[in-house]
């Protein structure tokens, strides 16, 4: 690794970094109490979902596309695994482990179903999605008949408020899965496609390449993310409700953008994500603690939104001339 | 000693480019009101002429002069405004909107704000009459066959007045009923004083329609002629010149072998006349014809890319399939595109990436990339290739256009496969890549390969290939071994298919 190569690094990731880092600090300096390990717990967990459905979002947006449902997805497999884990029938460690599998493989099939019409027919992600985001609403108030599910086992409960060497276990999955994401798309075969289709399809495709099985794959991903993010989710809540998850997709698109990630396809990766998800989470908690209402810390959010992708063009200039040299 | 004044004047016009010249001192008159027809083989400068003319290019050297006084247009709008229009040929149509609005976009008849329809489909129904289209003026654009758009387009010229109208091979797509309606139009808006620039393939045309000829060729003016004046083998004369200043010196050495693939019965369409052919190892086998004439579109269905209503494959004597380009690359076939950068390359990503693409299998472990491996390759092909570039990690997109030629043909050559199509492999590369790519192609030979070549650069496929086959009009009009290699039979063979049968005018045929 040259300088050259660290410094390209550096800047791909370091701009949304150091802007956390500043974040925080103005945070602790306005109120304390952000800093406490109670509220800084609190934060950790609030991430991890939003990071970890981002997660799969990335791989569905570095191949141009996008994915809408994941929000009604997200309650489809709460209700799916709410209703295996309160199952009587099922001893409590088979019932967790089903209700994980099942959230899982609902969750993927979902995405099947998105990746292969939208690529099968070639419609735009955008509108698959969004039939989906309906239809996955609708299955899950109809399972559920329209009901929360509570009553979990006490194990279940016990494990939410886990945490490994002070860290909550759900920050620490969502942690987990950045890291094996990033070697995925870093290391393997298949984030070499990733990158390359995102990039230039029509190339890919002409190198003798099946470009469609990679780009369902992602929805796939995508899909198994959701179906994690749900099981940590019921963690958290220690519920099940079929009108979990509204407005999700929103905070997970943001994440991914505010990454660094192009809507375009092709740059991107999920070290930004998770530093996106944790501008968002920070933000949210510290305006909160500031006393700012709702609806100001929505507008608030959105403006960062977008500071951050106009930002991201000037940095993308830089990193073009870094590249020339 | 012109009987009209001259309208445009181009005088020693050049248009340059990094590595290539498009226009070579260029000198030009177009006479008011006259029919000028412009001829020239591809990538002569006849699109490059145009493109300075109507404000896309501005030439390095030179100077136009319009109605007398300097004429340098910054863009498109400035050309229109003076009076000059392009019918291209490639549409510049709204398909979703209907044929009314697309001739009058540019301003639409309005009344009290809102759009004035009946007034607009009036306006756009004289029109259509005019040019003979027989459809309604509130169709959509796109249920419009090929030959209709063009004469939408055509209607759309007319529909502002303008005094120079330059038309970019109207009558590909055209009938001869629709060509006499076109012809009869460009005659009435002579008499209004219309100076009309028209660029052709098909040369007997010129004497129907035009009054004087210019023959563009290698980007320089090499003549002008009162139609009259000259036939058509001295038109083909002059579009070809002497023969190349440069060698290509063929290697004896390389000898061709087997049959490694036949290609029978390949059809775009149900009505294409069917192509075969064979392909050979050890042989350098060139595709010669003109733009549009099917050669491209034959490659790319072999290879898979596109889907023909046919094609039959047998590849070392058996019958193999080939729906996608990822059939055609596990079969051994590979296809250097066109376009090499949208198609060939990924630009925004590295030199090594590109190259492996081919065959990451050949670079990973269980799902792994070996990345050392992988620089290692790349570092190889690089050196091999003679690719200049700081590192492999550069991104394609900035290396310059032979480099990136030569890392597209590097991937390939990492794939190793035994047929290797070449589309336009040295268009756009400076002379000295050039030979360097001519030496790869032979060394490739002589390993055994089979390499089939398309290319409008007639000078070096004559010097480089074993055999020579000529489309025209979508089907082979001629096979040459290399001994009868003649640049004249084969030009008059590229055009044989455009030639119409029509028995008027002061045609007269070439010797074939």
């Amino acid at each position: 690794m040259n300088a050259k190569k660290i410094s390209y690094l550096l800047l791909r990731e370091a701009g949304i970094g150091v802007a956390l880092i500043l974040i925080c600090i103005f945070f602790t300096i306005a109120e304390p109490k952000f800093a406490s390990y109670g509220n800084l717990m609190n934060i950790f967990t609030q991430i991890s979902i939003n990071t970890v459905i981002a997660v799969g979002m990335t791989f569905v947006i570095l191949l141009g596309g996008i994915d809408l449902s994941v929000g009604s997805v997200l309650a489809l497999c709460s209700v799916v695994a709410g209703m295996t884990i309160t199952h009587e029938a099922l001893p409590v460690g088979v019932a967790i482990g089903l209700a994980v599998l099942f959230s899982i493989i609902v969750g993927s099939a979902c995405g099947l179903f998105n990746g292969f019409v939208s690529n099968r027919w070639r419609i735009h992600s955008f509108v698959i999605t969004l039939g989906m985001l309906n239809i996955a609403r609708g299955a899950a108030l109809q399972i559920s008949d329209s009901r929360t599910i509570f009553g979990f086992p006490e194990a279940f409960s016990k494990l939410g408020a886990q945490t490994v060497l002070g860290i909550p276990i759900i920050f620490g999955m969502a942690v987990i899965l950045v890291i094996i994401g990033t070697i995925v798309l870093n290391k393997t075969v298949f984030g070499r496609m990733i990158y390359a289709i995102g990039n230039n399809e029509e190339s890919v495709r002409l190198s003798g390449h099946n470009t469609m099985i990679y780009k369902v794959a992602a929805f796939v991903i995508c899909g198994a993310c959701v179906g994690v993010a749900s099981i940590l989710y019921m963690l958290r809540l220690n519920i099940s409700s079929p009108i979990l998850g509204v407005g999700f997709e929103l905070n997970a698109i943001a994440a991914v953008v505010i990454g660094g990630t192009s809507m375009m396809g092709g740059k991107g990766s999920l070290v930004g994500t998770f530093l996106g998800a944790s501008i968002i989470g920070v933000l949210n908690n510290g305006l909160l603690l500031l006393g700012m209402g709702d609806f100001a810390r929505q507008i608030v959010t959105g403006l960062i939104i977008v500071l951050a992708v106009v930002i991201d063009t000037y940095r993308n200039r830089i990193l073009n001339q870094l590249q020339q040299t | 000693m012109h009987s009209k004044p001259a309208i445009l004047e181009l005088k020693d016009v050049s248009k340059m480019f990094p590595g290539v010249v498009a226009l070579n001192q260029i000198n030009l008159e177009i006479l008011q009101g006259e029919v000028h027809v412009l001829v020239g083989e591809n990538g002569a400068g006849k699109s490059s002429l145009i493109k300075v003319l109507c404000g896309i290019y501005t030439p390095e050297e030179g100077q136009v002069k319009y109605h007398g006084e300097v004429y340098s247009p910054q863009s498109p709008f400035d050309a229109i405004e003076a009076g000059i229009r392009v019918v291209y040929q490639e549409f510049n149509l709204l398909p979703f909107l209907s044929i009314a609005e697309n001739i009058f976009f540019e301003n639409i008849p309005r009344k009290r704000g809102f759009v004035d329809f009946k007034t607009l489909y009036r306006k756009t129904q004289k029109l259509l009459d005019a040019v003979g289209l027989g459809v309604s003026p509130q169709t959509p654009v796109e249920l419009l066959g090929v030959a209709q758009m063009q004469l939408v387009e055509i209607a759309k010229a007319l529909s502002s007045k303008s005094k120079v109208l330059i038309l970019d091979e109207p009558t590909a797509t055209l009938t001869s009923r629709e060509i006499d309606t076109l012809f009869d139009i460009i005659r009435k808006l002579k008499t209004e004083g219309v100076t009309i620039i028209f660029i052709s393939h098909h040369l007997e045309e010129v004497f129907l329609i035009g009054d004087r000829i210019s023959v563009l060729r290698n980007g320089e003016m090499a003549g002008t002629h009162v139609t009259n004046s000259i036939t058509i083998p001295e038109i083909v004369k002059l579009m070809v010149g002497r023969t190349m200043d440069e060698e290509y010196p063929f290697q004896e050495d390389v000898h061709t072998g087997q049959t490694i693939l036949e290609v029978n019965d390949l059809r775009h369409t149900v009505n294409s006349e069917p192509i075969s052919f064979n392909v050979r190892k050890g042989e350098l086998l060139g595709i010669a014809g003109l733009v549009g004439s099917g050669r491209t579109e034959a490659v790319r269905a072999i290879f898979g890319a596109d889907t023909p209503h046919s094609c039959d494959l047998i590849l070392n004597g058996q019958a193999i399939t080939i729906r996608t380009p990822k059939d055609a690359v596990r079969n051994g076939i590979s296809l250097l595109t066109e376009d090499r950068k949208s198609q060939g390359l990924i630009l925004d990503m590295p030199c090594d990436v590109n190259i492996t693409i081919t065959n990451l299998e050949a670079v990973s472990k269980h799902g792994f990339i070996q990345f050392k491996k992988e620089q290692a390759i790349a570092r190889k092909h690089v050196d091999e290739l003679n690719i200049k570039t700081p590192n492999i990690d550069q991104w394609t997109r900035y290396l310059s256009g032979g480099n990136q030629q030569k890392l597209v043909m590097a991937k390939w050559l990492f794939r190793n496969t035994d047929i290797l199509f070449f589309d336009e492999p040295t268009r756009g590369i400076d002379v000295g890549a050039k030979y360097e790519i001519y030496l790869l192609l032979w060394e490739l030979a002589r390993q055994g390969k089979a390499i089939v070549i398309v290319s409008s650069d007639l000078p070096e496929m004559m010097g480089i290939c074993h055999r020579m086959l000529v489309f025209s009009n979508n089907r082979i009009a001629g096979e040459l071994p290399r001994e009868k290699f003649n640049q004249e039979t084969i030009l008059s063979m590229a055009y044989s298919g455009y030639l119409h049968d029509s028995s008027n005018g002061a045609m007269q045929t070439g010797t074939a």
